[in-house]
């Protein structure tokens, strides 16, 4: 099924003069709204009157991370305060979250992009619809749920937590779909297990998976456990939020709904446009958003699009799995996590070594961190009270920085190993394969 | 009538306990007593040794986290209600005990006292006659 047959199955042609338009039109708003661009665009000497098709897209800067960061709160921001009426924030790697400025028709995009996602599993009306993305900041549970409530479907606003009530609803109401992380999804079954039911006792069909990166070997896993089919839904708060591409019943690549997100994939060391088919970074820019439109934003997702119309009958370019990051971002239970983050909190207390690793893991499907660091030799004491306070500092810091608990252990000074060089901070035990 | 104890932090890992013994040995320091605290990822291992001044700069130079602990070490005979006759005077005084071990052969035991007030505890365990070590 596709929501919109007109802008999903678009020629070719129809849809390089949308995007065209489209780009034309967000490169002279961002030059007269967003000083930040405004720079960029004068220094590289590159004005709106430039940009005469969508190939002319390599004409202009790029957006990345750190420019968000550095223009904290609102500096990239187009609208008017008046104009935006949500925000939602991403974690930040060395205190400033990343927030993003929504306009009512940032939003009604974004449930049209998400509806078109849901339609494309499968999902009608007809269906019962659970939400089990964290509701909040986050982009992943208010995203998906607007989609389910613009279809018709209805929403079921489980959040994440309470798995073992979660399910009595899903058995009880009989939950038909679901949006949640994949990792969360291989926890319902566990749970669904431990209290005895089996996939025949509920009636779910078709899960929503995204927020982290996964494998066909999770996909398989989930799908025989839960009883369901599990498709690919991808996005980013910076960009939008989920909703940015999605699988369809080809489950060859992830249509990009790029009449609104644009995609290109570029060298991420020389920056250069790759063509169709090869490998590197992803970078999207927003053709139509108005509370925080982006320039190429650089996503640090390596993958690879692809091009030529679907079986299904869409003509979107699709993109591949996520193959890796060209940073060293971690994504632990769907929240952007980078070494930096723990550095500088580390750094901040004299009770600890400048020396820690992060230790990643999945038990029982869940994504687990530990942070490893060291004790300053003056700072350890003979009483385990103080020394468990300690502790427990650190936890509570970690925890407010990052959004996920933390296993912090303390560890006995020099212990880590020290590397010459680029310190190894990360060991990821988790088997994504 | 102060004893200085060794604290060292351990990480739990098998085979820690015995660097301690071993670096302790090689140097010729003879432990007297001693007790590992537990947590569930480190653990805080405390002894008395001879000579604990100079056990803390080997035990340093190794590496080790380590710090010194005044205790009180006491003995009392080794007998039905003893240790609490003398506990009793403790608690009656105020004096909060925050850990102990020990150990009894024969008619004696000897006991390791960490108080909250070292010194508070010292008096108190003179008033009522008791056995304080000045070294081990």
């Amino acid at each position: 099924m596709i929501w919109n047959p007109n802008k999903e199955c678009m020629s070719r042609d129809e849809m390089h003069s949308l995007q065209s338009k489209r780009l034309q039109k967000l490169v002279t708003y961002v030059y007269h709204n967003v000083p930040f661009y405004r720079n960029k665009m004068q220094a590289m000497d590159v004005a709106p009157e430039d940009i005469n098709s969508i190939d002319d897209i390599v004409k202009l800067p790029f957006t990345t991370k750190q420019d968000l960061r550095d223009n904290y709160p609102y500096g990239l921001q187009a609208a008017p305060a008046s104009e935006i009426i949500r925000v939602h924030a991403s974690s930040g790697t060395t205190g400033n979250p990343t927030i993003v400025g929504y306009t009512r028709k940032d939003l009604a995009v974004w449930s049209e992009v998400m509806t078109r996602c849901l339609t494309a599993y499968g999902i009608t009306r007809d269906d019962t619809f659970s939400v089990s993305y964290g509701y909040g900041l986050f982009t992943g549970g208010l995203g998906a749920h607007y989609g389910v409530e613009n279809l018709g479907a209805t929403v079921i606003p489980t959040s994440t937590g309470n798995t073992e009530k979660h399910i009595r609803l899903i058995r009880d109401l009989k939950t038909t779909g679901i949006a949640c992380t994949p990792s969360y999804a291989l926890y319902l079954a566990e749970t669904l297990d431990k209290m005895g039911l089996t996939k025949d006792d509920i009636s779910l069909r078709v899960g929503a998976f995204g927020a982290e990166p996964w494998t066909e070997n999770m996909r398989h896993e989930i799908e025989e456990r839960l009883g369901l089919k599990g498709y690919n839904l991808y996005g980013l708060s910076e960009i939008m939020g989920p909703g940015v591409s999605y699988e369809c019943s080809e489950q060859n690549g992830s249509h990009i709904c790029e009449d609104h997100f644009y995609p290109e994939i570029i060298n991420p060391d020389t920056l250069e446009q790759l063509p169709y088919g090869e490998q590197g970074e992803l970078v999207f820019t927003t053709l139509t958003k108005e509370g925080m439109p982006l320039l190429r934003y650089r996503t640090k997702d390596l993958c690879s699009l692809m091009d030529g119309e679907c079986a299904c009958g869409r003509t979107s370019v699709r993109m591949g799995r996520i193959v890796g990051r060209s940073d060293d971002m971690l994504i632990i239970r769907g929240i952007n996590v980078f070494p930096s983050q723990v550095e500088s909190v580390i750094l901040e207390m004299q009770e600890f070594e400048p020396q820690y690793m992060l230790v990643v893991d999945r038990v029982n499907n869940l994504d687990t961190l530990q942070v490893q660091v060291e004790v300053r030799r003056n700072f350890f004491s003979d009483d385990i009270g103080s020394m468990l306070a300690m502790k427990k500092a650190l936890g509570d810091k970690l925890k407010s920085v990052l959004s996920i608990g933390v296993d912090v252990r303390l560890m006995e000074p020099g212990s880590i190993e020290r590397s010459q060089g680029k310190g190894k901070h990360v060991i990821d035990n988790r088997k994504l394969k | 009538m102060r004893i200085k104890q060794l604290s060292v932090f351990l990480e739990n890992k098998t085979g820690r306990i015995n660097e301690v013994a071993k670096i302790l040995g090689k140097h010729g320091f003879n432990m007297h007593a001693f007790s590992m605290a537990e947590t569930p990822d480190f653990g805080i291992l405390r002894l008395i040794v001879s000579d604990a001044d100079r056990a803390v700069e080997v035990l340093r130079e190794e590496n080790f986290a380590v710090m010194l602990t005044d205790v009180v070490c006491i003995s009392c005979s080794n007998e039905a209600g003893a240790l609490s006759s003398i506990l009793e005077h403790l608690a009656e005084k105020e004096v909060f005990i925050e850990y102990m071990y020990a150990f009894a052969e024969g008619d004696k035991a000897n006991v390791v006292i960490r108080a909250n007030d070292i010194d508070r505890c010292v008096e108190v365990l003179q008033q009522c006659g008791c056995n304080i070590f000045d070294s081990l």
